[in-house]
């Protein structure tokens, strides 16, 4: 009966132990506090913004910053700091989404190959092979010349880049725990495969795969970032931050802030992904505990 | 070891089979093709004329036969001609690889410059300012976009203090010094990212090893810290970096693309650029056979520096 009661209480005590550890990782909390200032900043944008992003204003064209328009304002007079904030919202969306699909499409291969191992697995990992053979920029580019620009195609080609590593990493975390006692237990308690993989694999697997997300976050932003720099990313005028440094290009003598703006945005998100990534390694992962 | 490598080398080739077969298919598959692209839609073209230069080109067979006969070639080193110029793919990347192999080399060698000394001292410093401000180094480092940093690099050394050319590109054997500021600048913006990474690898494998019992041996001897450090530990803590350098190849390799783009460099990954821009098939083959194929091989030589440096690794 102690023992039901202590395996009862275990949950909360975990995850108590996980914050406790969490509120005490500096890196953890100061990552934290930078992701949740940007999603703030894309989801309450017309509340931020000082100006219309995307409207012409040719009498303010390339102005220094200045108490009216912090980050100055760009070849057409829009305002700098407003299309910084605004472009927070293609930004997070496109990699929010892209890494949510790879997570589930990738992520779920990968769980299922370690699973159930034989052919499926020998053809998954070859899978990944291909997609990891290339440099990740190279395989996104090649894939958006195929499907062409826009949100949607520039999200799923991050997905697809990205679902190869999502597999890896739910495959080795499957592999870890399926020979375990705990799972051999409830085999021979009789449960099915899909319950055994849903009830005591993945919840194992979960630690490994919620770091994970939080550092291909850091990546599919950069991504995105390029991406729209090259002109592959959401059309204009939406304001996206790769696409801000490339247009700012033109003017870079003029209005150095056109281009100074989005890039700092992009570092400080990045930097937020990284850090609570990190926060999150040393709290669930002991073992990698940076020294 | 023999088993192990052999093992390696069968699914490298596999791979690399694979992404040729995918970067054959999806090019294909491009809405558009390069016909269309060099007529230009104001010329009118009849129905027949965009035919029969569909047929010059052979993009006209069915995709199978058009992968066989490019396949067949490719095994005999011909990877085709332009679609647009007309010229030798394999001659076209024979120009472009040394500026792509210079600009990574460059970058590498400023990242491990960098990178080395400063986990170094970050390890040993443990704690202290200098531990903080390398580790702040690092974290911007792995933050910043490298073609943004490339942009303040452009504004900095270029527009600003007029030092260094903001692109364009010398040849190395015409004019080395020419060469050399050219590629500074691009090398120096690629090569950050990985400086970053590095630093952090080099600190925490230095410190890892310094708590090791063979260490506190060194030290109980008698022997001075520097040695300690440079003789003993640095040689085995510097075995993770190496993995650390193979693991990056592929966004060194991925930002040398852009950070062509932006200096104007003739490399591979303009080329590539260019090719998927204008529909041209062979280009775009040769051009991502070549990039996924050094990458490829890059890893598949750190498994094997791997495995001939630490001796404890299994071969399974």
């Amino acid at each position: 009966m102690a023992l039901v009661a202590e395996n009862l209480s275990s949950e909360p005590r975990a995850s108590r132990a996980f914050w406790r550890g969490f509120l005490t990782s500096p890196s953890a909390v100061t990552g934290l506090i930078l992701v949740v200032l940007v999603f703030a900043a894309a989801i309450f944008a017309p509340l931020v913004a000082p100006f219309d992003p995307v409207k012409y204003n040719p009498i303010d064209r390339l102005q220094g910053p200045s108490f009216k328009h912090i980050l100055g304002t760009d070849l057409y007079g829009r305002d700098t700091f407003s299309r910084v904030i605004y472009g927070a919202r293609v930004s997070l969306s496109v990699s929010a989404i892209a890494v949510t699909m790879a997570l589930i499409v990738g992520g779920g291969l990968g769980a299922l190959s370690g699973f159930r191992l034989g052919w499926f697995d020998m053809l998954v990992m070859r899978l990944t092979d291909v997609l990891l053979a290339f440099p990740a920029i190279l395989l996104a580019i090649a894939l958006l010349a195929f499907l062409g620009g826009g949100f949607w195609n520039l999200t799923l080609a991050i997905a697809i880049v990205y679902s190869a590593p999502f597999a890896r990493v739910a495959r080795a975390a499957v592999l870890r725990v399926r020979e375990d006692a705990f799972v051999e237990a409830s085999r021979a308690l009789g449960a099915s495969n899909p319950r055994v993989l849903w009830r005591h694999i993945l919840p194992n697997a979960f630690a490994p795969m919620l770091i994970e997300v939080t550092l291909r976050l850091a990546y599919a932003i950069l991504s995105e970032a390029s991406l729209s720099y090259l002109g592959l990313g959401t059309p204009p005028p939406a304001p996206a931050w790769g696409q801000m440094i490339a247009d700012g290009r033109r003017t870079l003598e003029l209005a150095p802030w056109a281009s100074i703006g989005p890039g700092l945005a992009i570092m400080f998100t990045v930097l937020g992904f990284n850090l609570l990534g990190d926060g999150l390694r040393d709290v669930l992962d002991p073992r990698l505990r940076k020294r | 070891m023999i088993p192990f490598l052999a093992r390696r080398l069968l699914l490298a080739l596999f791979a690399l089979l694979g992404v040729i077969i995918l970067v054959f298919v999806m090019v294909r598959l491009v809405p558009g093709d390069v016909v269309t692209n060099l007529v230009g839609i104001d010329a009118h073209p009849t129905p027949e004329q965009l035919a029969n230069l569909r047929r010059l080109f052979g993009i006209d067979l069915p995709i199978h036969v058009q992968f066989g006969k490019w396949f067949g070639a490719l095994l005999t080193g011909d990877l085709g001609e332009s679609l647009r110029t007309n010229r030798s793919i394999v001659s076209d990347l024979a120009l472009r690889l040394p500026v792509t192999l210079e600009l990574t080399v460059l970058a590498l060698g400023i990242a491990l410059l960098i990178a080395v000394p400063l986990g170094v001292l970050a390890a040993i410093k443990r704690g202290q300012t200098a531990d903080y401000l390398a580790s702040l180094f690092a974290l911007a480092g792995l933050a910043a976009p490298n073609f943004w940093l490339a942009i303040l690099f452009i504004l900095l050394f270029s527009l600003q203090f007029r030092l260094l050319p903001s692109g364009g590109y010398v040849l190395l054997n015409e004019n080395p010094l020419e060469n050399l500021r050219h590629m500074v600048l691009p090398a120096l913006s690629l090569g950050l990212s990985l400086a970053a990474a590095t630093t952090r690898i080099t600190r925490s494998s230095l410190l890892e090893v310094l708590n090791l019992d063979y260490v506190r041996t060194a030290r109980s001897k008698g022997l001075s810290e520097r040695v300690v450090v440079y003789r003993h530990a640095l040689k085995n803590a510097l075995i993770p970096v190496v993995t650390v350098i193979g693991l990056q190849v592929g966004t060194l390799l991925g930002g040398a693309i852009i950070i062509e783009e932006i200096f104007g460099l003739p490399g591979i990954g303009r080329f590539a650029l260019e090719g998927i821009n204008l529909r041209d098939y062979p280009v775009v083959q040769g051009a991502v056979l070549v990039v996924a194929g050094a990458f490829v091989l890059v890893n598949v030589l750190v498994d094997v520096l791997y495995a001939l440096i630490d001796p404890r690794m299994r071969y399974d």
